[in-house]
């Protein structure tokens, strides 16, 4: 195979100074503007090597998980038949605690670690970094929500129906990370961003978080009127999905 | 290519830069010397478009720093106080990575080179996190250059770097082949590398 030409130093006239090569000119201008799945493989793929190799988001959220399903078992003197209508505001008050720890961490741990200007200087489509954050956040909360699943049936012993179940918790899930990647983005600039990421996400998440909490009385069989509440999950996933995307920009750009 | 005319930066009622005129011409280098304070840092930042001046304009390689950011930051290298490396990430996963952000081609063999100057292959498989201050300071000129910037912009580019890292840096601000301005309080040896040297007081250009 040919050796490509690409020579980024010229030493014989100066280690460190780069060199124009027509070859390497001609394959920057083909790839002068990247990709935005590129951008978004990347990121996403830094976000999870990160977590990954820190493994700081997704233990410390599974620990807290658990302590906050201990703590509703011993607080709650909850019979057999009660258990299906509680269920759901147990299960969803834990991913949501646990998600707002998640969301805080998608940009302070950039901010914290001084990452964050790096991505910024890159001419990087503003929407891959939405995406990848989101995407991010979304997998770290599933993976915390689908442990916390397992020892809500060790602990409560209730039987629900998983693939309902599966898919109320994502739709609900994908919509309070929508909103709250943007908003974690916004607080992320603040002193008391714990404090303030709370205070901003909650009220305009009460849509989903309701829909959400109702849809899974479905999956535990508490209720049959929970796909209108679904249904409404949904359509806030794909509204503030596309709000959030368009004004991302705005946002971290302000 | 860099002309910035008015250029002014608040804090809340601190002026950080006041009217502020700037020209620099393709290829030169120039050295911003000043105190704590002088407005060096922000007048970089807002070259490198990460800040934007309260009033004044900017051009740099014919665009407008202000209305069009994002072409600008293809044109741009920033080294700045911060690394901007993620510790997790080994040295040649940070240059691959920004690599990639950039859309860049014959990324592998731009790597190999890049670290084999920078005298970094050796280190290439080893996360950020373990390397000296001096070593990051090497993979962040490096990442800067990664894309082969048209116009290089350093914050105190000497901070942390041993004698070696310094000659390595020496040889990129006298290479000539891209527009480059960068900050120091080494006066000396600031203007031994630079074509023109300029000095910054109260968010001033001295004459």
């Amino acid at each position: 195979m040919a050796e490509a030409p690409f020579v980024i130093l010229n030493e014989a006239k100066n280690p460190y100074r780069a060199v124009t090569d027509s070859s390497l000119d001609a394959q920057n201008d083909k790839e002068a503007q990247p990709r935005f799945l590129t951008q978004l493989g990347a990121l996403l793929w830094k976000d999870l090597a990160t977590e990954w190799r820190r493994r700081e988001v997704v233990l410390s959220l599974v620990v807290f998980s658990l302590l906050v399903l201990l703590v509703f078992d011993f607080a709650f003197d909850l019979r057999q038949a009660e258990l299906p209508a509680a269920a759901p505001g147990i299960l969803w008050v834990t991913f949501i605690f646990a998600g707002v720890l998640s969301l805080t961490r998608a940009f302070a741990g950039e901010k914290d670690r001084g990452t964050w200007e790096g991505l910024l200087l890159a001419p990087v489509d503003r929407g891959a970094i939405y995406l990848a954050k989101l995407l991010a956040s979304l997998l770290f909360m599933l993976a915390v929500e689908a442990v916390t699943l397992a020892v809500f049936g060790a602990f409560f012993d209730v039987p629900f129906d998983v693939p309902r179940l599966a898919v109320v918790v994502l739709a609900g899930t994908l919509g309070f990370a929508t909103v709250g990647t943007l908003f974690a983005a916004m607080s992320a600039n603040t002193r008391a961003r714990e404090i303030f990421l709370p205070v901003l996400l909650f009220p305009v998440a009460v849509p989903v978080i309701i829909g959400s909490v109702k849809a899974t009385a479905l999956a535990f069989g508490a209720t049959q009127d929970g796909y209108p509440w679904l249904g409404l999950v949904v359509a806030f996933d794909a509204i503030f999905l596309a709000v959030s995307f368009a004004v991302f920009e705005f946002v971290i750009e302000e | 290519m860099i002309s910035a005319r008015g250029l002014t930066k608040t804090f809340g009622r601190v002026p950080a830069l006041r009217a502020l005129d700037l020209d620099v011409t393709a290829g030169e280098t120039v050295a911003l010397l000043g105190g704590n304070g002088a407005g060096k840092t922000t007048l970089l930042r807002i070259l490198a478009t990460l800040d934007k001046p309260t009033a004044g304009q900017v051009r740099i390689a014919g665009l407008d720093a202000l209305r069009q950011p994002q072409q600008l930051r293809a044109q741009l290298g920033l080294v700045a106080h911060q690394t901007y490396l993620h510790p997790e990430l080994t040295v040649s996963e940070e240059l691959r990575f920004y690599g990639r952000l950039y859309g860049l081609a014959a990324l592998d063999r731009r790597i190999a080179a890049l670290l084999d100057q920078f005298g970094l292959a050796a280190r290439a498989p080893l996360r950020v996190a373990t390397l000296s201050r001096g070593q990051q300071q090497r993979v962040a000129i490096a990442r800067a250059l990664l894309h082969q910037p048209a116009v290089l912009l350093l914050d105190e580019p000497d901070t942390g770097l041993d004698a070696e890292g310094l000659a390595v840096l020496e040889r990129v601000l006298r290479a000539g082949d891209r527009t480059v301005v960068f900050s120091s309080h080494n006066r000396a040896w600031a203007t031994s590398v630079a074509g023109r040297v300029l000095s910054l007081a109260g968010g001033r250009l001295e004459a």
